[in-house]
């Protein structure tokens, strides 16, 4: 087997301050759950919770989210394209340079510089840093692939290129703005315009940082750790094709029922239905490469992180598409069975894989193993359960919203105040914040097994540097 | 694996142009292409562009995250428009960058906000939501009232967005605090086309007198219901605050019709109306419950 000398330092630092990032995403998230049901808990200006909410989502979502798929990223292509960096010291940069950039947004955000458009909310000197970040992984990603040493291109390296040129067109286009001052810009797009390009890049944001990275670490490391081969190349193509096809129609199904065009929702609501199958392409290629040894599940501890990550998938990519149809949406849309949904596929799907990519990941570049796969497991248990609750508590709080809005007398005025359904949110939101606690007790088990690995690891490399 | 060495899974520039042109094509056909056509660009002929001030309060309002909790789109259902008025029009927005519509309702839908509430509600109310819902998870806004709207910045914001403005309307600005500007934005909410009662009551469509007369029951739900949604504004023990004291009302001895009507249809920009939220049966509960105060 070739050795090269990979710099896996650029990789371990993005695990890092993708963990960094995490632990901080996480703790604002406790204190605007717990905001939820005591509004006493908002201190003044800078953490109250319209502020923290929109940190919440950013630092987990640009810091912990993408700062993981860079570090992975840049682990998977170097391996698949058998090649170290091409620009080592872009790399570098870029690591530095993504840890200011999010230390420095999260905080323009608690300042308030907001431009409320969910998701792009970073204004826009930021929006620029965050393209030339963009760039440089993209130099990295694509110049490695374009030089690569190994002539075929694994489905990761699919995804990964994807994602690459995918996020690049949504981010630039929807932030596209009329800057008026150093800290405020307004939207390009005006009205029902601007309603479509957001949500258009909002849900793609969904399907390009949070499905097909994740995606690509999913087909990468599920046959790494388990040694099992990918089931079918060929579902794997068509998955690939028609996922990347579809998910850009599929925008307006967040505008159902507002003033944008109805053939626009209509639209967005058959190409999500349709994203059903795809989705369903993974999920059964992933099912049917572990069907070949299911006694993985119990023997290698890292199998079950990876098929319980893509079941959350799954019924992920079944509830959002049901949610899209108009009937569903008129009950559920702006509930809290949305936080519901969107935490099964960021706690359960998103950061399982991640999760369980770096449990392989990191041992695989120190030479060694992981530092205990108890304390795995207890995370893995954790996590699920945490999750589990999160999104079952805020589904059944949900429905309870939506029906208690809706729900008229029989003279046919309303029946209950929005009070009345306010206060009957608390139970759940406050047995949320106890799933969200146990869930990042879960995290901090991780997070200590990887800085022990990371410890064992560097023993490691000294005594094999020794001999 | 592929065999065929020209396969574009071996060709990675060719693979990166077909995913390229792959994801272009819904992205065209949903986003680009709507974009230069006229249903996307309607405007009500009541709307005009937002204030100084009001541009002032829509900032703030973004700065805050507002967007969080509060929606500003009423859809075209039932619940939703007896809940918060006509539903919305796409030409209602045509000034708005970015769109405000939010995706969750952890407070009320705000579109029609505007002459809703007396300035006064929105004063007191930001300062503490909890004095008019002991119970709303809202956070307070104590500092709008202290924080002076920043002129200079406001009107740079004006100009890049081609917002017309006079002399006296800069002039304005001067002093005007974040609190000014918050509820300026606040009432010109959803008022750029007329308002039209979803449900209007008149003297043909009730009892002429109260049905529940004296009734301890109905007394005792109006009184909840009163502290509920009616003791912001009017007092705990109906002394008055925003809105009149309602044991010197009582004392006058009010017809119970009128008592009635002026719950279920408020006054534009004093009260909200509560034929829609309210059934017969609780707003006649409230005027019994008035009745009883004197």
């Amino acid at each position: 087997m070739n050795e090269y000398q990979y710099d896996y330092k650029t990789v371990q630092g993005f695990v890092l301050s993708a963990i960094f990032w995490g632990v901080i995403g996480l703790v604002a998230g406790l204190l605007i759950s717990a905001q939820m049901w005591s509004a006493d808990l908002n201190f003044g200006e800078y953490l109250s919770f319209g502020r923290l909410r929109t940190f919440h989502t950013n630092v987990l979502a640009y810091g912990l989210g993408i700062g993981a798929e860079f570090g992975l990223f840049y682990y998977i292509t170097m391996r698949l394209t058998k090649k170290p960096f091409v620009l080592p010291k872009l790399a570098r940069l870029h690591l530095w340079l993504f840890n200011i950039g999010v230390g420095a947004a999260g905080l323009s955000l608690l300042i308030g510089m907001n431009t409320s458009l969910e998701y792009a909310e970073f204004e826009w000197p930021f929006d620029v840093a965050i393209v030339i970040l963009w760039v440089m992984f993209a130099i990295n990603i694509l110049g490695n692939i374009f030089t690569r040493k190994e002539k075929h291109l694994y489905v990761s390296l699919w995804y990964i290129i994807a994602t690459v040129i995918t996020v690049a067109i949504l981010y630039i286009v929807n932030n596209l703005a009329i800057p008026a001052t150093l800290t405020k810009s307004y939207h390009l797009f005006a009205g029902v315009n601007s309603a479509n390009v957001e949500w258009w890049y909002g849900h793609n944001a969904v399907g390009f940082l949070f499905t097909t990275p994740i995606l690509a670490m999913f087909y990468y490391f599920l046959p790494k750790s388990t040694g099992l081969p990918l089931f079918s190349h060929r579902l794997s193509i068509i998955s690939f094709w028609s996922l990347i096809f579809a998910y850009l129609w599929t925008g307006a199904h967040h505008l159902v029922y507002t003033p944008l065009p109805d053939w626009i929702q209509t639209l967005a609501i058959a190409f999500t239905l349709f994203l059903i199958a795809p989705s369903w392409g993974s999920v059964v290629n992933g099912y049917f490469t572990v069907d070949k040894d299911w006694s993985k599940m119990s023997t290698n501890y890292l199998t079950k992180f990876f098929i319980v990550g893509i079941t959350f998938y799954g019924l992920q990519t079944i509830q959002g598409p049901s949610q899209g149809i108009r009937v569903i949406s008129s009950l559920i849309h702006y509930t809290d069975w949305v936080p519901g949904h969107v935490h099964m596929g960021t706690m359960g799907w998103v950061t399982m894989v991640i999760c369980a990519s770096i449990y392989y990941a990191l041992p695989a570049m120190y030479k060694t193993t992981i530092f205990s796969e108890k304390i795995a497991n207890t995370h893995f248990w954790l996590v699920l359960v945490g999750q589990v609750m999160f999104s079952i508590t805020m589904w059944i709080t949900g429905i309870q919203q939506g029906a208690m809005w809706k729900m008229t007398a029989a003279d046919g005025t309303l029946q209950y105040t929005f009070m009345e359904g306010l206060v009957r949110n608390y139970p759940y939101w406050q047995m949320r914040t106890a799933s969200g606690l146990i869930f990042v007790v879960g995290m901090l088990f991780f997070i200590y097994n990887v800085l022990m690995t990371i410890q064992k690891g560097k023993k490691n490399l000294a005594k094999l540097q020794e001999a | 694996m592929s065999k065929n060495d020209n396969s574009i899974y071996n060709r990675a520039l060719l693979f990166s142009i077909v995913a390229a042109v792959t994801v272009l094509i819904g992205t065209i056909a949903t986003v680009f292409v709507p974009m230069f056509t006229e249903g996307m660009h309607p405007k009500v002929d009541g709307l005009k562009p937002y204030t100084a001030l009001e541009l002032a309060g829509r900032d703030v309002y973004q700065a805050e995250g507002c967007v969080n909790c509060h929606s500003q789109v009423i859809r075209p259902l039932k619940a939703d428009v007896l809940r918060y008025g006509q539903y919305s029009k796409a030409g209602e927005y045509a000034y708005d960058r970015p769109f405000l519509w939010g995706s969750k309702r952890t407070g009320p839908d705000l579109a029609r906000i505007g002459g809703k509430y007396p300035d006064e509600w929105h004063i007191q109310h930001f300062e503490s939501p909890q004095a008019f819902y002991p119970k709303s998870n809202m956070p307070p806004y104590p500092w709008f009232k202290e924080k002076q709207v920043n002129v200079k910045e406001t009107l740079a914001r004006m100009d890049a967005l081609s917002f017309p403005y006079t002399e006296e309307e800069a002039a304005e600005l001067e002093g005007a605090t974040e609190l000014d500007a918050m509820i300026a934005y606040m009432q010109v909410l959803g008022t750029s086309i007329a308002k039209e009662a979803l449900i209007e009551i008149d003297e043909s469509m009730i009892e002429a007198e109260s049905p529940v007369k004296g009734d301890a029951d109905a007394i005792a739900l109006g009184k909840k219901l009163y502290k509920a949604e009616c003791s912001g504004c009017h007092g705990q023990i109906a002394e008055g605050n925003i809105g009149a004291s309602l044991v010197d009302y009582a004392e006058f001895e009010p017809l119970d019709t009128d008592t009635y009507i002026t719950i279920a249809n408020g006054f534009e920009g004093a009260m909200p109306g509560y034929a829609a939220k309210f059934s017969k049966e609780k707003i006649w509960a409230i005027v019994e419950y008035i009745n009883s105060l004197k």
